[in-house]
């Protein structure tokens, strides 16, 4: 082969293998990862304040996820209901949550985290009543901020109840408010700004070794982070 | 047996090189190992939190100064081996003497390694057996610390928190880990779901967190501090956010702080006798070894 | 004197029908096709008979196992073993003389196996080290910002999987291949087809690992724990196929290797006369026979528990965690002394050449490579020490690794001894040998530390054990890889290296690599886990540090593809026969070793370090002529 040949072929597999290089580490980085939502807040004398609003499904459905039996968060922008876990949320700011659970119990391991802490009074209001702890045995998820403190557990739709949601994929997304749901209210405050991970601590991943595989290790699902920004 | 040196050998020298550098090596390890043991050694962590991490660094300084001798030898033998027998390009092919073995050599370096091997296995065990050197010892351990109660914690590892239990509290749990300073602490660690590590840095206690096993780790406390709690068992996504900060205490913070937690705790009091999950133990003894219900047999001695 | 016509070569196209790499490819994607379906139509259409929702596990394994034996039947490997069944003849030889197209299909000659898998690692360890360099990106700050928590656990698994599996095969891969049936005699390995299956194995493992992105990953590093594998997505599955296949090829190699040292050696060799090379090679090839075995049971249960309900592993229904970690590390620790013992086994077989000295101590250092071998099975429960094993085990543990060093010990002491009054010189693979100290004594002290049970306690698990194991894995092995890459290379190739080039590539190795790791000994102790993005901030100047050099090191290993290139590609220059004065015997023949081997089986009447005892050997044309095997 005559050298001009070589020179070529030798510059085409570098060309090649750096493509490849640059597919692979664009590709990486975008993989198991959620994109971020600016939950929108309004300013009040004491500081930021957010009305953070989402949801915990049983089965998230075929429009929303390519794995449609995965438990999920959903979060409520206003483009409707979204499967994005990753919030960024003002610093020093008053975060006012409303959870709807429309999922089934499974029970908490720990009763320890049937206890709501971090949240203002420790205390949590389930379906208008201001409880101090739940059942263990009632817990469906939880939203645990560990590195701010911040644990809460939800209670689960009974067994029986009439009217489950199946999949979350009524219109505008989601579980319709007219199936069987829990509503959870507290409200915990953000100071110093950072990149703060949350998950569920309920072993609610079905199917899965001690309920903690799948979308329980995903973000995008079960997990999640709050960007803090000042 | 070549006893003169042939056309393509390179010319003998005579000069005792071996001497040159034993002699070398004794010169540099009599100044390099005090060194190194007075002021290298004290330096390597984990630190004197504890009496346990006290002893660790103790044994690492031990075989600090057990090698620097033998970093000598081979930097002197190297350093001068390289220079002095390095080929001048005009004999660059030319063979050297051919030394086939030296069954003195042999011996004495058989004999000096196998009892530094020896040494530091022996040593090493005396420093594991006086008091478990913080290391997680399974349920039936074999080293402890002198006698005394000691102050049990039951550490739970769990995807992806710790979380602590106190039996003689109640058994009351937390996500913060305090610790009564000046007191032999008996851990138990054990897992609810894949294997974790609960490694508490500067008090050099580390111990697997394994399901459904419980792993007991010793550690006498000194004064007040924080310390680093890290998992060091790989053991899913968020593995690398699994950690926290420990603190020891005087005891009567140690006693406001449990105050505390127990008018928090009382929140769950009325759970804690109902059965956990379609009838499993009540929630009270829902884990090994249930909490206040009889500590671990510890083998005398 | 009749000529005889010369046929014109059939067309590309002709050429291209036939049991080849094209038609392996293609039988392997249709073998994929085969297993994926047939595994839907066995579960048939509900997948809520397997516990993962909305995986089919069982699938993934049917899959890629037909995958690879599509491959495997389209480069040809059951021709023979169904013509035998038929009642041909034996034979031996296979696209042996064909050219370039012998190093892309199934090729019985030992050494175009030998040059496959010297490429076919390469390509590998450069993949692997492409995810180092990313993990290191990570590592430049102490939160989480480059890439999402999963994959780069993922990378980390990648590259420690990668690494392991692949650089197992690194010595014995390339260099045993090509050089044992040379150094004993012989013209052929003792399983020549069983021989190319290693390879082939070898590159299928490989690609099914890289594929593990497009399953999402595994979290479990490369050690593969359970119960965490059992609770993993669908990319474990690419981890356990991988593991199980570098297992089947390592065994078939370490078998091969045993086979042809112990029947195929040339009258007058000896077990005292075999070259120290081929002493390493057998040890090792003990190890990989005995241990590779238990990983493929270890893997097989893994895969049953993620497949099929079984509980091996789990705990809540009867299993054990601490069954897997027990299995993987008997198989785990004999695996790292399968690293580490083709690397003495260099360093000994180059330092008389470039001393111009026998081996000192050649019954020492045999006893010493065979005293590791033995002595690694006794070992394991040192990854355990603070698992909760019972606490009687430990002081005997502690003393097992501690005693292994000794006979470590006996290779640093013939090597030094062979180098003692010598005649030295500088060349590149002796520069390499050289750093092999330097390297394995700090990674073996610091493995000092580690078996130390109450000094474990705060390393285990830590970036102290890491730098252990790079320093005695990478300042081992890897550096022994290049000494003998520049030093047989020519032989192989027939072309020479550049020396000013390797001399660079040495230098910027050596000194990037241990400024990459040895800060790893410090940031371990002080506090930070393994294979964790997230650390405590005052550990980011170190961290930082050593992000650069590892990025310096990379650029390194560049220098060295830029060599080979440059050297086989375009320089061409051709080497002489004997460019190192060698007294080994393939330095004794020419430059790239022809097909046959030798023109006549030699008869060995010493070893080959009988330098300054005589005139150097002259390949003497006695004993059986040549067209025997």
């Amino acid at each position: 082969m005559r050298v001009g040949m070589r020179l070529v072929l030798s510059a085409l597999g570098v060309a090649v293998a750096g493509v490849l290089i640059g597919f692979y580490v664009s590709d990486l980085t975008k993989l198991n990862g959620s994109p971020a939502y600016s939950v929108p807040f309004s300013r009040a004398a004491s500081g930021p304040v957010v009305n953070l609003e989402f949801e915990t499904v049983a089965a998230v459905g075929p429009t929303l996820s390519a794995n449609p039996d995965f438990v999920s968060y959903l979060i409520h922008t206003k483009d409707g209901w979204k499967r994005e876990t990753v919030w960024d949320l003002p610093a020093n700011a008053t975060v006012h949550v409303t959870w709807f659970n429309f999922d089934g119990a499974s029970g908490l391991r720990n009763p320890f985290l049937a206890r709501p802490q971090g949240v203002d009074g420790n205390k949590v209001v389930i379906d208008g009543k201001s409880m101090s702890a739940i059942d263990p045995n009632d817990a469906s998820h939880t939203f645990a901020v560990p590195q701010l403190g911040i644990i809460v557990a939800a209670p689960g739709v009974a067994d029986n109840a009439k009217n489950q949601c199946d999949y979350a994929d009524a219109p505008g997304g989601g579980c319709a408010m007219t199936t069987a749901h829990r509503t959870i209210q507290f409200t915990f405050h953000t100071t110093t700004p950072g990149h703060y991970r949350w998950q569920c601590f309920v072993p609610c991943a079905a199917g899965w070794i001690d309920g903690f595989g799948g979308p329980m290790q995903t973000i995008g699902y079960m997990d999640g982070f709050l960007n803090v920004e000042a | 047996m070549a006893s003169e040196p042939t056309a393509s050998q390179a010319p003998r020298d005579s000069t005792n090189h071996g001497l040159r550098v034993i002699v070398a090596w004794l010169v540099l390890s009599a100044i390099a190992t005090p060194l190194v043991a007075i002021f290298v050694g004290p330096l390597i962590p984990p630190g004197n939190a504890s009496v346990q991490g006290q002893g660790q660094v103790f044994d690492n300084q031990v075989m600090t100064s057990m090698i620097t001798p033998v970093l000598c030898l081979l930097a002197v033998f190297f350093g001068y081996g390289l220079v002095k027998f390095h080929a001048r390009r005009s004999e660059a092919v030319l063979d050297g003497p051919p030394i086939r073995g030296d069954s003195q050599i042999q011996l004495l370096w058989v004999v000096i390694t196998s009892t530094m091997v020896l040494f530091l296995a022996g040593f090493g065990t005396y420093e594991l057996l006086k008091d478990g050197a913080g290391g997680g010892q399974g349920p039936n351990p074999i080293a402890s610390p002198s006698g005394h109660n000691p102050f049990q914690v039951q550490v739970i590892g769990q995807q992806w928190e710790f979380t602590y239990r106190y039996p003689s509290l109640g058994g009351l749990e937390s996500d913060q880990l305090y610790l009564p300073a000046g007191t032999d602490i008996e851990l138990h660690v054990t897992s609810l779901d894949v294997i974790h590590s609960f490694w508490a840095v500067q008090l050099g206690v580390k111990a697997d967190a394994n399901p459904g096993v419980d792993n007991v780790a010793y550690v006498e406390t000194k004064s007040p501090t924080t310390f680093d709690v890290r998992c060091a068992e790989l053991c899913g996504l968020w593995h690398p956010y699994m950690f926290n900060t420990g603190h020891v205490v005087t005891q009567s913070q140690f006693n406001a702080w449990a105050a505390q937690q127990k008018k928090l705790y009382a929140a769950i009091a009325p759970y804690m006798n109902k059965p956990s999950q379609d009838g499993g133990a009540p929630f009270a003894h829902s884990y090994l070894p249930s909490p206040g219900g009889g500590s671990p047999q510890v083998r005398a001695g | 004197m009749t000529e005889i016509a010369v046929t014109p070569p059939a067309p590309l196209w002709r050429r291209l029908i036939g049991f080849n790499l094209l038609t392996g490819i293609v039988l392997g994607v249709g073998g994929w096709y085969v297993g994926w379906f047939g595994a839907h139509a066995v579960v048939g259409p509900s997948l809520d008979y397997f516990g993962d929702i909305d995986y089919n596990e069982l699938s993934i394994y049917l899959a890629y196992l037909g995958g690879v034996v599509g491959f495997l039947v389209g480069l040809g490997f059951l021709n023979y073993p169904l013509a035998r069944l038929r009642g041909y003849p034996p034979s031996l030889r296979e696209k042996e003389t064909q050219g370039l197209g012998r190093y892309f299909s199934l090729c019985t000659d030992h050494k175009v196996v030998g040059i496959q898998y010297l490429w076919g690692i390469g390509l590998f360890f450069f993949i692997g080290g492409l995810n180092a360099m990313l993990i290191r990106t990570e590592q430049l700050t102490p939160h989480n910002q480059v890439f999402p928590v999963g994959t780069y656990l993922t990378l980390v698994g990648m590259h420690g999987t990668m690494m392991m599996g692949m650089m197992t095969s690194g010595i014995l891969g390339p260099f045993a291949n090509y050089l044992i049936p040379i150094m004993i005699g012989a013209r052929r390995m003792a399983f020549p087809r069983i021989e190319a299956l290693t390879f082939w194995i070898l590159m299928s493992a490989g690609a099914i690992l890289t594929t593990t992105i497009f399953f999402g990953g595994f979290p479990t590093g490369w050690t593969g724990y359970a119960p965490l594998s059992n609770q993993a997505n669908a990319g474990m599955d690419c981890y356990v196929l991988f593991f199980a296949l570098v297992g089947i090829s390592m065994t078939l190699l370490g078998l091969n290797m045993i086979a042809t040292i112990l029947t195929m050696r040339a009258p007058g060799l000896t077990w005292t006369r075999l070259p120290i090379f081929v002493w390493g090679v057998l040890s090792t090839a003990v190890l990989m026979v005995l241990a590779a075995p238990v990983l493929i049971a270890a893997l097989s249960m893994e895969a049953f528990d993620r497949t099929m309900q079984t509980h091996f592993f789990v705990q809540a229904a009867g299993g054990s965690a601490y069954l897997y970690e027990n299995l993987f590390w008997i198989f785990g620790h004999p695996e790292v002394y399968i690293l580490a013992l083709p690397g003495f086994a260099i360093v000994l077989e180059l330092l008389p050449v470039f001393s111009r000295k026998p081996l000192w101590g050649y019954r020492l250092a045999v006893a010493g490579l065979l005293g590791v071998s033995l002595l690694s099975w006794f070992v394991w429960q040192h990854h355990l020490f603070v698992s909760g094993i019972n606490g009687d085990l430990r002081p005997f543990y502690m003393l097992s690794t501690e005693l292994i060093s000794i006979p470590t010990g006996f290779t640093f002491l013939c090597g030094m001894m062979t180098i003692w009054r010598g005649n030295i010189r500088f060349t590149v693979p002796m520069l390499f040998c050289l750093a092999w100290f330097f390297n394995f004594l700090l990674g073996g002290l610091s493995g000092v530390f580690l078996s130390d049970t109450p000094s474990d306690i705060t390393t285990h698990g830590s970036f102290f054990s890491m730098a252990h194991f790079h320093y005695t894995i990478m300042g081992g092995l890897v550096f022994t890889f290049f000494a003998a890459i520049y030093y047989w290379v020519p032989k192989m190739t027939g072309w020479e290296l550049n020396e000013r080039l390797g001399k660079i590539h040495f230098w910027t190795m050596f000194i990037f690599f241990n400024s990459t790791f040895a800060p790893l000994f410090a940031i371990g102790f002080l506090g930070q886990p393994r294979r964790t993005p997230v650390y405590p901030s005052n550990l980011q100047f170190l961290n930082d540090w050593v992000s650069v050099s590892a990025f310096l090191l990379g650029i390194s290993m560049l220098v060295f593809l830029f060599n080979l290139v440059w050297s086989l590609a375009f320089k061409k220059q051709p080497a002489e026969m004997n460019p190192w004065a060698s007294r080994s015997i393939e330095f004794q023949l020419p430059s790239p070793v022809p097909v046959h081997n030798f023109d006549r089986i030699p008869v060995f009447s010493s070893d080959p370090y009988g330098y300054g005892e005589g005139p150097p050997p002259v390949l003497v044309p006695a004993g059986a002529p040549a067209g025997s095997d």
